[in-house]
């Protein structure tokens, strides 16, 4: 008998457009010492299925229909949670069931020191005294992977970096010893090598405690390492459910197949053909030992003692004409702030940016305002970068009138014309950006970048707040609209396997540091750097077979 | 079939112009609440237009015999003391409560919103600048400035209406500023500056439209609240002076003689209360039609 069996599990959310199906009568289940892992794109439901076990999802509009999920509590009882009472509920959650979310910031509250947040549901549900609770959680915190848990105890969620701040959040989930760990996407706000830590560490502790884990995940790749079973879940059903072998290797659903071949592998298409380009030779944008530094200036009008975080240091680079340099690196290795210097959004404090021989940073503001339509950006969030109260014909027909590139009169055609290239139905002209999904808005944001026909694009993480399968269409539009516009670009992600797609040569970043640059392949085969090297060894792969033998060599 | 007929609409539409008023107004028009509040206040302002012309009576004209009388066919709304018509008093007395409140809320949405807008948007010193004078001018006692006022350049109804207008500024420029401050580090403003828009397209065509939500629903309250400082200060003899009235100064009288003569407190009243309900009404829809994620079409 497993620990927990899922039957017929049916969530509806009645909101005013009628009824939303977000989970459609599924079954699954998940014993002692196994990882299930529940796979699928936004808006598929896995997170409500999980949620609904525990009752928390928004009631109303959401309601749970009808199903059975039968639990084996601590006192080896079984019971159906969705017939449970809230207050019996309450004695489940945080004690026989633990969550762990997807943000590690706002997941913890920032008034409270760590230390009191992982005593909270020892207290509550144990109540065992302070001290004991204390000791606990400092034992806990070691076994994590926190350095002085005895000291670490007092400080508050702000002190801790991101990965971090995950090491506390499974400690507090696991400190009163539950039976089942659910992760919500516990590693997709996380950088790439301490995603890989991150996952090492539920990997490990759930086998020394033998408790049973559903991973929650919209990425096929970090599944594959971590799951014995996985769920493929489409519009609230699962479309396939096996072993993780089976998935991967045995595909069975057109839609799991889908999601595999969305997964960027490999270099870029037709690579070895476009380098021999004669018009690659000549240099477009030249950095040279380009400088940003902020100012910290939380001290206040009177205080002196600014701190200076050099965010960009010493960094030369130079792109050809034609040419994607994928541009590398963690969060906070300075790589957003070198693509807004290069355009000059944030002041630079020393060196050059030569765009086609003109330095940009000598420009004035007005000189700079004409440089502009030449060069472009691609922004992260295609739900911040589009102005809310524009449609896309005031979006995409701003750049062309006000640079004076089209008239009044055929100002509809020319935006049509954009919308066609960037793949949008000319039906949409009026739409809002809110009434678009994540990958149709970033074709409005990749529209008008290009509006004003720059040289110049720089992207700057485009597709990672995009799902898999849209992620590989947004890219390769960006492939043939490089190509058909001879557009050179920055492209700037933390996603190696992204970047090893599109990009022609490759740039590594690290504490506003260039560390090396090189041709993609030769890059990623032969890195130079000990940091590129870790960087490259901490990329899930979508195959379980290989992702076993790297953890076993990581763990020996 | 389908695809060639959107289009051609799309087309229309879009050679229509776009801007954001317009389709403002559409999404308005559906809204029956918002448009009914709209009829009533229009109504009312043609009525303190016409009002010279249409008062069955002067608002001076008295009738001492007849003193406070309850409504009659002669008087609808009833007399006061003097045998003044109510009706004609409250008539004359919204040309004076509608422009004040119509008029320094106006004032204060102007000055407010830019000043937030440009404090907000520059930010640094000039920001601190803006915003210290803001705090400067809220610790400053409101009754004092306006005495002053009326002292240095005598009793005007204009006056009044600047000096109102200068006291509810202050809010709305806080209001906005905090507003613009979470917007300009959105990204869709960066992308307007890569853009190469100017410092005052970036206002007007991507800051200020996003703040209007806060701002309306602060406007719709503003003007009742003007009204209503308008009553005090005439109560206290700063503002405009009987035998002239306003909603407010007819409603400080009413409450005087309540308990004799109710009607002189519930017609004035009443008055004031749906323009304030016809008002809120439309502020909500307007702020629901100037929302483009809120449209459900």
């Amino acid at each position: 008998m497993p620990l927990l069996e899922v039957e017929n599990l049916t969530t509806h959310f009645h909101t005013r457009d009628g009824v939303v199906k977000a989970v459609d009568g599924i079954n699954f289940s998940v014993d002692n010492g196994e990882t299930l892992a529940i796979v699928g794109e936004s808006g598929s439901g896995k997170s409500v299925a999980c949620y609904s076990l525990l009752n928390l999802i928004p009631q109303p509009p959401g309601k749970i229909e009808s199903g059975t999920a039968l639990f084996e509590d601590c006192h080896q009882q079984k019971k159906d949670l969705l017939q449970t009472s809230e207050k019996d509920l309450q004695k489940i959650r945080g004690n026989d069931v633990a969550i762990i979310f997807q943000d590690p910031m706002t997941s913890l509250n920032p008034y409270l020191t760590v230390g009191e947040q992982l005593i909270e549901p020892l207290i509550y549900h144990h109540d065992i005294s302070r001290q004991k609770a204390i000791e606990r959680a400092i034992e806990i915190l070691g076994e994590v992977g926190i350095v002085e848990p005895e000291k670490r105890i007092h400080s508050y969620p702000h002190e801790f970096s991101g990965g971090m701040r995950q090491r506390v959040m499974i400690a507090m989930a696991l400190i009163t010893e539950p039976k089942l760990l659910i992760c919500d996407e516990p590693t997709t706000a996380l950088d790439v090598t301490t995603q890989a830590q991150i996952l090492r560490l539920v990997k490990q502790l759930q086998q020394q405690r033998n408790i049973a884990v559903i991973f929650i995940s919209h990425d096929l790749a970090v599944v594959a390492g971590v799951a014995d079973k996985v769920a493929v879940m489409k519009d609230g059903c699962i479309v396939e459910q096996g072993s993780v072998e089976d998935i991967f290797h045995r595909t069975q659903h057109e839609y799991t197949k889908k999601l595999l071949a969305s997964i960027p592998e490999g270099a870029k298409p037709g690579l070895a053909t476009s380098t021999n380009d004669s018009q690659k030779n000549d240099t477009l944008l030249e950095v040279r030992e380009l400088k940003t530094y902020f100012q910290d200036h939380s001290g206040g009008w009177f205080k002196g003692g600014k701190k200076t975080i050099k965010a960009v240091e010493d960094v030369s680079l130079n792109i050809k004409r034609g040419e994607i340099l994928g541009l590398v690196g963690e969060s906070g290795s300075g790589k957003s702030t070198l693509g807004r210097s290069i355009l000059q959004l944030v002041p630079t404090t020393n060196g050059s940016v030569l765009f086609d021989n003109t330095n940009l940073t000598q420009l004035s503001k007005h000189q700079m305002k004409s440089m502009r339509r030449r060069m472009q950006m691609i922004f992260q969030d295609p739900y911040a970068s589009l102005n809310p109260r524009m449609s896309v014909f005031d979006t995409l027909g701003e750049p062309l009138l006000y640079h004076g590139l089209v008239t009044r009169r055929n100002v509809i055609e020319q935006v049509l014309t954009l919308m066609d290239e960037v793949g949008l139905a000319r039906s949409a002209i009026r739409k809002y950006p809110h009434e678009f999904s994540g990958g149709q808005r970033q074709r409005i944001a990749i529209g008008r970048a290009i509006a004003t026909k720059p040289e110049l694009v720089i992207a700057d993480e485009p597709v990672s707040a995009l799902d898999v399968t849209i992620q590989a269409q947004i890219l390769d539009l960006i492939l043939t609209l490089v190509e058909k516009h001879n557009l050179t670009m920055l492209f700037i992600s933390h996603d190696l396997s992204v970047v090893r797609y599109i990009a022609d040569r490759v740039a590594v970043m690290h504490h506003g540091k260039l560390l090396e640059v090189g041709n993609t392949e030769t890059l990623f085969a032969n890195p130079e750097h000990d940091y590129t090297e870790k960087l490259l060894s901490a990329i899930p792969v979508a195959d379980p077979t290989k992702e076993r033998e790297r953890q076993l060599a990581a763990l020996s | 079939m389908s695809e060639p007929m959107t289009l051609d609409n799309s087309f229309q539409q879009a050679e229509k112009g776009t801007s954001l008023w317009q389709d403002a107004w559409i999404r308005l028009r559906k809204n029956k609440l918002a448009l009914f509040g709209l009829g009533v206040i229009v109504f009312l302002c043609v009525i303190a237009l016409l009002t010279p012309f249409i008062a069955p009576y002067g608002y001076e004209e008295q009738d001492l015999v007849l003193g406070a009388s309850p409504p009659s066919a002669a008087h609808w709304l009833g007399t006061d003391i003097f045998g003044r018509d109510m009706l004609t008093r409250i008539m004359y007395g919204s040309r004076v409560s509608l422009m004040v409140g119509f008029i320094a809320t106006g004032v204060a949405l102007i000055i407010g919103v830019l000043w937030g807008t440009i404090a907000g948007y520059t930010g640094g010193r000039v920001d601190a600048v803006m915003m210290r004078l803001v705090d400067i001018l809220y610790a400053l006692p409101f009754m004092i400035f306006i005495i002053l006022l009326m002292v240095i350049f005598g009793r005007n109804i204009l006056l009044l209406f600047l000096a109102i207008g200068a006291v509810e500024w202050l809010t709305m420029a806080r209001i906005v500023r905090g507003q613009v401050l979470s917007l300009r580090r959105q990204e869709f403003i960066e992308a307007a500056v890569s853009l190469g828009l100017s410092r005052w397209t970036i206002i007007h065509r991507h800051l200020i439209p996003n703040t209007l939500g806060p701002v309306i629903v602060y406007t719709t309250l503003t003007i009742p609240s003007v009204m209503l400082l308008e009553a005090f200060l005439s109560f206290l003899g700063l503002g405009i002076q009987p035998p002239q009235s306003s909603w407010g100064l007819l409603i400080s009288y009413g409450v005087e003689t309540m308990e004799e003569y109710p009607w002189l407190l519930i017609f004035p009243g009443l008055a004031l209360s749906i323009t304030l309900f016809a008002l809120n009404f439309l502020g909500d829809g307007l702020r629901d039609a100037l929302d483009v994620r809120s449209s459900k079409d």
